[in-house]
């Protein structure tokens, strides 16, 4: 029960870094002088369009942007009543993107899950990719099975992501009839989820995933790598070899458990680097993922959007962080142990 | 008679180089000992490895055979493919290894690790081979061999770990068990102990074992036959009381004279008390969350002396020593007291503000334990030994230069080896280095946590001579902390014995070696292996006194936790006892 009072506190921490989080956020993006209305406003003006001005006047009002920035930021949480009473993250109001001109959670909605599906997908992919490369690196070191796969692996690392996407698609849609850009085929878009949906999807995905995973599979092959070299040479590996274990299972039960646990605090270190890595790929590819939406939002300050959509990252990675902890002190009795004495 | 195993001119070597193990033969017959004798760098342990062909990978074995005689088979293990040999290894032949600690695996269960044996070369089911193993952890002396199945290795106590170690390697009952100094790394009363396990689990199965060590005391205590090692070839075999008793080769003799023995003092000298104190430690204690580490310790440096503290680990001595350095403040109520010379005024170093703390720091100085890992690789010597001058503000840098080789000529290198970085020395110069650095500021005080413990027994006698040569010429003071009473026995000039972060006598080494009167003291002197076949360690007085203080005799015993005082029972000899 250990365990259960753990992911307890753990939880309880994270929820508070995450309003920790979205405060920094909050401020973040405020930082720039004026706002998307202020912004637009002055265009209008200057373009002397002042029926548009008192459309953005009466917006500044309804989305509260003219009171002080604190009121603002309890009123985006939804603890201070606003125009129209208490209405914010926590009643799951995520408000109005200017940009888009319709409610954030319009604009995000489907993305928010071809996103979490993208980045898990490039999660298991990264993982299913480094953990053997990396294992059998370490054991055959120094014989040309480490040399090419460290090249393969740097290569991965070294090539721009773009780069790769136009590349891949160009040869993955001449040679095996790939898809190019998209989640999925066109005729799919906004229809109830069926079979030869999932499947268009799929196929959607294969060149996205490498495209974004490589980079994050190549260097945490390298990882493993090293740590597995480390844990060769402890003893308790000599006395797994002189009780007589086959090669296999005495990497795969001794070094590998111990290397094994830098490769699960990964994952949570993972989730924003691919996100943020995404976000070229994204574009690039045409995946309707949120990076497109954040680089629109960021750009126009159109805050509301910007704000969730960095919210929902920090979010995602802060359950990344705390799976992840869990992993180790299941997988760890050092770790389990050491918690139990606190 | 057919011999269990006989390596006949075995040569292993890293590379293109020269061979490192040259021409080797050894035999071994069944149920009995052999030793393998030598210091680091002697190839005995690739030699053992080499017979389950468990060497390091840049290693080959360029010539030689290994004859394993199985049921009347002459095996060659030498020659055997790998998977033939994985039924040998842990099977017909078992190994055991110097740091338990480290040769268990952290992250699996006892049992399982155990078990693992016998699910590899045993058709049994799981809960037979379990059957088996809560059977053997019995056998080695494990209590409550259910929880022990369950336990992790960091649960356990570094004997305990051995005996674990012990057990996975006889539970398949093995006719050869190699055994790489398995009690180099574990404290001296349990070294005993542990050396008598093996001892009783040979009688009883009868099987034949490799002894792998440095140390003449164990060799005396064990072996049937020694083999003695120096560079890769053997200088010397034949049976143990031929061996021990009239070494023939000069290279033995040597090892002999270096090894340390815990003299036999006839006469106790007289003593007397020495006035002048330039370290004083007062009821000091230490408390680590719920743990006393140190509890109510009060000793006396006199100038010019050795007094030194022996314990074994969890003793709490390294925490004295880091007390008295300042390094860590004791509890409060307690002091350390610091003079500086006989006329000036004794300072606490417990409340010091930042420039007397500087000023102190240069006149304490502490050498290390490990002289590999206390100076920085990436540091020439003249850097390592100018840095507290530097740090000091001491000095032109040519003034600083000029001390570095005063220093290096004071603890007997080279001046030349100045530009050269740590890693091309040995252990032994390694350390002089350390003392070197420690000598830089010219201290009146060295604090030395276990100087000579990880240097080789004929090192150690060197390092042993040059402190007490540097204490003479320099007029240096020394807190000197060791687990061992045979060198204490040799520079200190007052002992205290301290046992759970308590001292439990204390008295010059003369007379507390002569007439040790506490349980633990005697345990301790008589835990200790002599390189002579007629002293064998004397097992029943050790399990005496080397368990918990509420194991010991009533007169001794803490009862509830409140141990006994420490009473005067002689002038200069404290016990800590209830008569």
């Amino acid at each position: 029960m250990d365990i259960i009072k753990f992911a307890l506190r753990r939880l309880a921490t994270m929820m508070m870094t995450l309003l920790l989080v979205s405060a920094l956020i909050f401020l973040i993006i405020n930082l720039p002088p004026g706002d998307y209305l202020t912004n637009q406003i002055a265009e209008l003006r200057s373009t002397g369009q002042e029926s548009g001005v008192a459309k953005a006047e009466f917006l500044r009002k309804e989305y509260s942007l003219d009171r002080s920035l604190p009121e603002q930021y309890l009123i985006w949480l939804g603890v201070w009543p606003g125009p129209h009473g208490f209405s914010g993250l926590l009643q799951g109001d995520f408000g109005w993107s200017f940009e888009f001109n319709k409610p954030v959670s319009e604009v995000i909605g489907s993305a928010m899950w071809m996103t979490i599906l993208v980045n898990l997908v490039a999660v298991l992919f990264v993982y299913m990719v480094a953990l053997p490369l990396g294992v059998l690196a370490a054991a055959k070191s120094r014989t040309w099975i480490d040399y090419v796969s460290s090249f393969v692996g740097y290569l991965g690392l070294a090539t721009p992501n773009f780069l790769l996407a136009l590349i891949l698609f160009y040869y993955g849609n001449k040679y095996f009839d790939l898809p190019i850009g998209g989640l999925m085929a066109a005729e799919f878009e906004g229809q109830p989820m069926s079979f030869e949906k999932i499947k268009s999807v799929l196929l959607h995905l294969i060149v996205p995933t490498f495209v974004i995973g490589t980079a994050g599979a190549a260097a945490m092959m390298q990882r493993l790598r090293a740590n597995m070299l480390d844990e060769l040479n402890k003893p308790y590996v000599t006395t797994a070899w002189a009780k007589g274990v086959p090669p296999v299972k005495l990497l795969a039960k001794y070094p590998l458990r111990v290397a094994f646990n830098p490769f699960v605090a990964d994952i949570g270190n993972l989730i924003p680097s691919l996100i943020s890595g995404s976000v070229l790929v994204s574009v690039v590819l045409g995946l309707q993922t949120i990076g497109p939406a954040l680089l629109a939002a960021l750009k126009s300050q159109d805050q509301f959007l910007a704000g969730f959509v960095l919210l929902f990252v920090a979010a995602l990675t802060l359950i990344g962080t705390m799976v992840s902890d869990l992993l180790l002190v299941l997988l760890d009795p050092r770790i389990r142990f050491g918690a139990r004495v606190r | 008679m057919q011999s269990l195993l006989s390596v006949k001119d075995l040569s292993i070597g890293f590379g293109k180089n020269e061979p490192t193990v040259d021409q080797v033969s050894f035999t071994v017959n069944a149920g009995e000992t052999l030793a393998l004798v030598g210091e680091s760098g002697s190839g005995k342990t690739l030699s053992c490895r080499a017979i389950l062909r468990i060497l390091p990978s840049s290693a080959q074995i360029r010539s030689g055979q290994i004859v394993l005689n199985c049921r009347g088979n002459d095996i060659d293990l030498a020659n055997l493919s790998e998977r033939k040999l994985r039924g040998i290894r842990g099977d017909r032949v078992s190994m055991i290894f110097q740091e338990p600690m480290r040769s268990l695996s952290p992250l699996h269960r006892i049992g399982d690790q155990v078990s693992e044996v016998l699910k590899l070369h045993r058709d049994c089911s799981a809960s037979d081979a379990k059957r088996q193993v809560l059977a053997e952890f019995e056998y080695v002396g494990l209590n409550d061999p259910e929880r022990i199945y369950r336990a992790y290795p960091f649960e356990l106590s570094g004997g305990m770990q051995q005996r674990a170690m012990i057990a996975m390697a006889t539970v398949a009952k093995p006719e050869l068990l190699i055994a790489d100094e398995p009690t180099t790394a574990l404290d001296m009363t349990t070294q005993a102990q542990v050396l008598g396990l093996l001892k009783n689990l040979q009688a009883e199965s009868g099987m034949a074992l490799i002894l792998v060590t440095h140390d003449l005391g164990v060799v005396a205590n064990m072996a049937d036959q020694v083999v003695v090692m120096n560079k890769g070839r053997v200088m010397e075999s034949g049976s143990a009381d031929l061996v021990l008793g009239s070494p023939a080769h000069p290279y033995t003799k040597k090892l002999f004279t270096a090894a340390p023995v815990i003299p036999e003092f006839a006469q106790p000298a007289v003593q007397t008390e020495a006035a002048d104190i330039i370290l004083s430690l007062r009821e000091v204690s230490k408390t680590y969350g719920s743990i006393q580490a140190v509890n109510g310790i009060s000793l006396n440096v006199p100038r010019g002396k050795v007094m030194a503290i022996v314990g074994e680990s969890g003793s709490g001595k390294s925490t004295c020593a880091r007390i008295a350095l300042g390094a860590e403040s004791a509890d409060p109520g307690g002091h350390v007291f610091f003079r500086e010379s006989p006329e000036a005024d004794a300072i606490d170093i417990q409340s010091l503000n930042p420039v007397q703390r500087c000023d102190f720091q240069r006149k304490a100085q502490m050498v290390f334990q490990d002289p590999h890992s206390s100076l920085s690789p990436r540091m020439q010597i003249v850097d390592a030994l100018t840095e507290p001058l530097d740090i000091h503000s001491i000095g032109t840098a040519a003034e600083r230069r000029d001390r570095a080789i005063e220093l290096l000529e004071q603890v007997g290198l080279d001046p030349s080896m100045l530009r050269r970085y740590p890693h091309a020395f040995s252990g032994g110069q390694r350390q002089r280095l350390s003392i070197a650095r420690a000598l830089a500021l010219r201290p009146l005080l060295l604090v030395c946590d276990e100087p000579t413990s990880a240097l080789d027994v004929s090192v150690q006698a060197q390092i042993l001579d040059l402190l007490e040569d540097i204490r003479d010429r320099l007029q240096l003071s020394y807190l000197f902390i060791s687990h061992d009473l045979a060198v204490v026995a040799r520079i200190a000039d007052e002992v205290a014995v301290m046992r759970r972060g308590r001292i439990v006598e204390q008295a010059p080494p003369e007379l507390l070696l002569a007439n040790p009167r506490h349980p633990y003291t005697q345990a301790l002197i008589a835990a200790h292996p002599e390189p002579d076949i007629h002293r064998p360690i004397d097992l029943d007085t050790v399990a005496r006194g080397a368990g918990e203080p509420d194991t010991w005799p009533d007169a001794f015993r803490y009862t509830d936790g409140a141990a006994p005082p420490l009473k005067k029972y002689e002038a200069n000899h404290l016990v800590r006892t209830h008569a």
